[in-house]
């Protein structure tokens, strides 16, 4: 279960970005402790 | 993944906290790398994560575990263009096996 953990969101440039992660968990009430988003090749 | 990130990741590890980690990426072969970085280690083992087996929960964004505790509003603004082209099936498939493995 995710609920109660604090979330690490790591987005992709090519995917969901890290703060659309972070935007959405929020609203969800948990906390994220960090974001980013990266470019996977 | 990049090795800025996994510094912070490791940081952020070695404290007390609950944490798992929420990707985002549009390919299964970028979750199977990202999964196993934070799992069992920097797979390309040059990051601060080689030979680090953080063993933090790994999920991705478009799973039903995510998916269903965000807020039906932001699920239709933020995630549903997203969820149409992003095949999130084979994703599931690798990170459930990672968690398993936890």
């Amino acid at each position: 279960m995710i609920k109660g953990k604090k979330v690490i969101a790591i987005g992709e440039r090519d995917g969901v970005p890290g703060p659309v992660i972070a935007e959405c968990l929020e609203g969800a009430g948990m906390e994220v402790v960090f974001q980013a988003t990266e470019c996977f090749v | 993944m990049n090795f800025e990130n996994q510094g912070v990741i490791k940081r952020l590890a070695d404290g007390p906290e609950n944490l798992a980690v929420v990707l985002g990426n549009g390919e299964a072969n970028g979750v199977e790398v990202f999964a196993e970085t934070v799992t069992q280690g920097d797979p390309s083992f040059a990051g601060p994560l080689a030979g680090v087996a953080l063993k933090i929960p790994v999920y991705h964004v478009l799973e039903p575990e995510v998916v269903d505790v965000v807020p039906e509003n932001l699920r239709q603004e933020k995630l549903e263009l997203s969820s149409m082209v992003i095949d999130v099936e084979p994703m599931k498939q690798v990170l459930q096996v990672a968690r398993e493995k936890l």
